[in-house]
């Protein structure tokens, strides 16, 4: 296409005659491009038209009909997703053994899913996930749709536990839009290959909202820009989730809470590697520079992430994270009694009546730490010391760690409720009809009994907040390289890395007593000379006059 | 007025070239010490580590030099008398208009305090720079050599002293060589033609 575009431009110059046969070329030039674009859009096109099928005619009650009709065909594929942590929600860490996921975990943002289920599992991919009871062996609650929809009208309803709504209705409850019901023979007629929008619907809004939980991952990602992120860059590589989180099996690679913080596999050969390209390394190597560059560069991979550098700051997209939830004053009302939001001039809330106060930030600059891939969680029911800011959890790593390299996080940071006698952190419940829930009658007595009941403890009675911060690996959004941070980022006095201490560093560091010996010598000595010679100046005048 | 030949081709290349790569070296190093700001920190290393590599080279040669030449004899400490006759020299004769207690030939180039302040260069600043500074360049293969149990601090350290010890030494060479000619810059034009002149005849 560019091509065209340049020849054009030259026969605008060249004579009347050659005008027509350089404009067939060109125009030939284009249609040729253009049909090798429109290929390389989908090099793998599917060997099936799903709207061919007889079993997709419909019509379709609602979305377990729809996986029903799937699994007639794909009879493997629940199988395999009761398998995932996209299904399970439930991780063995395996490096420390812990269980995760997000049944097990807590955060700072709304904390828990434990007691606020149909809220939380509108990002669940499956129907029905409504209380703790729900069965995870039932292979019609899959949902394929939420990942498989090509359309883009497909939208589980924020309160729906997992389903679509089937018929209209308005969200926000009363004076939101109207949300039409999605037609689910069209969608189950279209499926295909998840992009980067099905992916997106969840992982774009965790926490709440646009870009509130990662800052790296936001709506931006839709289409993202070339400085926004180099890979997915709509008008360049236009890269898909799955092309680095490689598939298989319904598995994904690439894990948060077990990443892999160095990969000493190199560029990933089929055969020879763990067919996971989830690591810059598994495309680029650990020797990435190219011959060109700074020899220095390729020598910081041992010690340095890819994304500390290539990700010089996250939340890049035009949108904001948010960075600071302090849950210990919400309940608000203004003058008027009157439930109160305060937003400020871009329309973000800083303050809601439902959660406390907020910090939202853009082109955040991240915290860096060692980092070896070990991630410690204070896990739900875990006793907390309430003495210092919790850590929700620990990254790990150090200096002299050969696994460990220096990496970037979001640090979210905010203060939560905990049972002050128990000393662990409450799990809230907040969503809910009944009048236990927190968002219901703001009593933050009853909405902790209630869920930490709901997850089989018992509550003291006494609640108070504590402040607690999550460390979030910042991986995705890197920038095009002209954008990477240069070495005077970290290698100066009071750069990024001033508060990773315990190493010698060039340009932050020095000894202060050399410092001020080498000072001080070099002040003697130009002092020396100055006087000396001023000394033989004085000393030649009086020779002359006498 | 005559002329006579007091430095070769070679010792005037190895002193410009050393002055010029020793003065980039102290630019680019303070900058990578974070002292001061200029290139930018990427391009300061970078420089440093090209001039770093060419000095190196330069004293290979400079050694060799001296070796074949005989002309390391110049540097053999002086008896303590003459040290002495020169340090009262340069704190007491100078002012009097005392005339130079040393005169200068092609095998007998420096004075005593020269003698020593080269010497001390040569083998005691220049080596521990060189040696620090392979160690500081060499730091990424250090695991690779089974270097263990050294820390970057104490190489670094030993470095930035080196390189005041060198800053210190180029004021104090930089003032008698430009102030104690018998002619303005006349040290210097010798530096740059080789020969020296003087008023007095030096014929046999």
């Amino acid at each position: 296409m560019r091509q065209a575009r340049l020849k054009m431009r030259d026969c605008a110059r060249s004579q009347p005659k050659k005008l027509v046969s350089a404009l067939t070329i060109a125009l030939l030039a284009v249609f040729l491009s253009n049909t090798a674009l429109s290929a390389a859009a989908d090099k793998d096109p599917s060997t099936a038209d799903h709207s061919k099928f007889e079993q997709l005619k419909g019509p379709f009650a609602d979305g377990p009909e729809v996986t029903k009709a799937c699994l007639g065909c794909h009879t493997e594929a629940a199988k395999q997703l009761h398998k995932t942590s996209h299904w399970t929600w439930a991780f063995e860490n395996p490096v420390t053994g812990q269980m995760l996921g997000k049944k097990n975990v807590v955060n700072n943002f709304c904390v828990a899913a434990a007691s606020n289920w149909p809220r939380c599992t509108s990002c669940h991919i499956g129907y029905g996930w409504k209380d703790g009871a729900f069965d995870l062996s039932s292979e019609v609650n899959v949902d394929c749709l939420v990942c498989h929809d090509t359309t883009g009208t497909y939208k589980k309803f924020p309160t729906g536990a997992g389903h679509p709504n089937y018929e209209p209705k308005k969200w926000p409850p009363k004076k939101g839009k109207v949300w039409p019901p999605p037609d689910l023979v069209r969608i189950a007629q279209g499926v295909g290959k998840p992009d980067r929008d099905n992916c997106g619907a969840c992982h774009f809004y965790g926490g709440g909202g646009d870009g509130v939980k990662h800052g790296h991952l936001d709506s931006s990602m839709h289409k993202p820009t070339k400085s926004t992120d180099v890979h997915m860059d709509v008008e360049g590589l236009n890269f898909s989730c799955q092309t680095c989180h490689s598939t298989g099996g319904h598995e994904i690679a690439g894990s948060r809470y077990a990443p892999k913080a160095a990969d000493d596999k190199g560029i990933d050969i089929p055969g020879r590697t763990d067919n996971s390209r989830a690591t810059c390394v598994s495309c680029h190597g650990n020797t990435p520079h190219g011959a060109s560059a700074n020899t220095k560069l390729d020598q910081h991979t041992d010690k340095v992430a890819c994304v500390t550098c290539h990700v010089p700051e996250f939340a890049r997209g035009g949108r904001k994270t948010k960075m600071w939830w302090d849950w210990s004053t919400a309940g608000r009302k203004d003058q008027h009694g009157k439930p109160l939001v305060i937003k400020d001039s871009e329309g973000y809330d800083t303050y809601n009546f439902k959660k406390g106060d907020f910090r939202w930030e853009a082109n955040v600059v991240p915290e860096y730490r060692w980092f070896n891939g070990r991630i410690d969680f204070s896990t739900m029911g875990a006793k907390i010391d309430d003495s210092a800011v919790v850590a929700i959890n620990r990254v790990n790593g150090a200096y002299d760690d050969p696994d460990s390299r220096i990496w970037p996080f979001k640090v979210m940071r905010g203060r939560q409720p905990y049972d002050t006698q128990n000393k662990v952190l409450a799990v809230p419940h907040l969503f809910g009809k009944d009048d236990d829930a927190y968002w219901k009658s703001f009593d933050w007595g009853r909405a902790i009994k209630a869920g930490l009941a709901a997850t089989g403890q018992t509550f003291s009675g006494e609640h108070g907040f504590i402040e607690t911060e999550y460390y979030w690996p910042v991986t995705h959004m890197v920038a095009p390289k002209e954008q990477a941070l240069a070495c005077e980022s970290c290698h100066s006095r009071d750069g990024r890395l001033a508060g990773l201490t315990g190493f010698y560093m060039p340009g932050r560091d020095r000894s202060e007593w050399i410092d001020m010996i080498g000072a001080l010598m070099i002040l003697g000595t130009l002092g020396g000379v100055s006087m000396h010679g001023i000394g033989r100046m004085i000393a030649a005048r009086k020779r002359r006059k006498s | 007025m005559a002329k006579v030949f007091m430095y070769s081709r070679f010792l005037r290349l190895w002193h410009w070239l050393q002055a010029l790569l020793v003065i980039t070296l102290l630019v680019t190093g303070f900058e990578v010490h974070g002292t001061i700001k200029l290139l930018g920190y990427e391009q300061a290393a970078s420089y440093h580590r090209l001039a770093a590599w060419t000095l190196l080279g330069l004293w290979v040669l400079a050694w060799f030099w001296h070796i074949t030449t005989g002309e390391w004899k110049q540097y053999i400490p002086s008896p303590v008398d003459r040290i002495i006759a020169m340090m009262r020299y340069y704190g007491l004769g100078i002012f009097r208009g005392e005339p130079h207690p040393f005169h200068k030939d092609r095998w007998h180039r420096q004075n005593p305090l020269q003698r020593m302040a080269y010497l001390s260069v040569h083998v005691l600043i220049g080596p521990m720079i060189w040696i620090s500074g392979l160690a500081y360049i060499s730091y990424p293969y250090w695991s690779q050599y089974g270097i263990s149990g050294l820390s970057l601090a104490p190489v670094a350290m030993l470095h930035t002293l080196g390189a005041f010890l060198m800053l210190a030494f180029l004021i104090v060479h930089l003032y008698l060589a430009l102030s104690t000619s018998e002619r303005p810059f006349g040290n210097l034009k010798e530096m740059i033609t080789g020969y020296e002149e003087t008023s007095e005849d030096t014929s046999p």
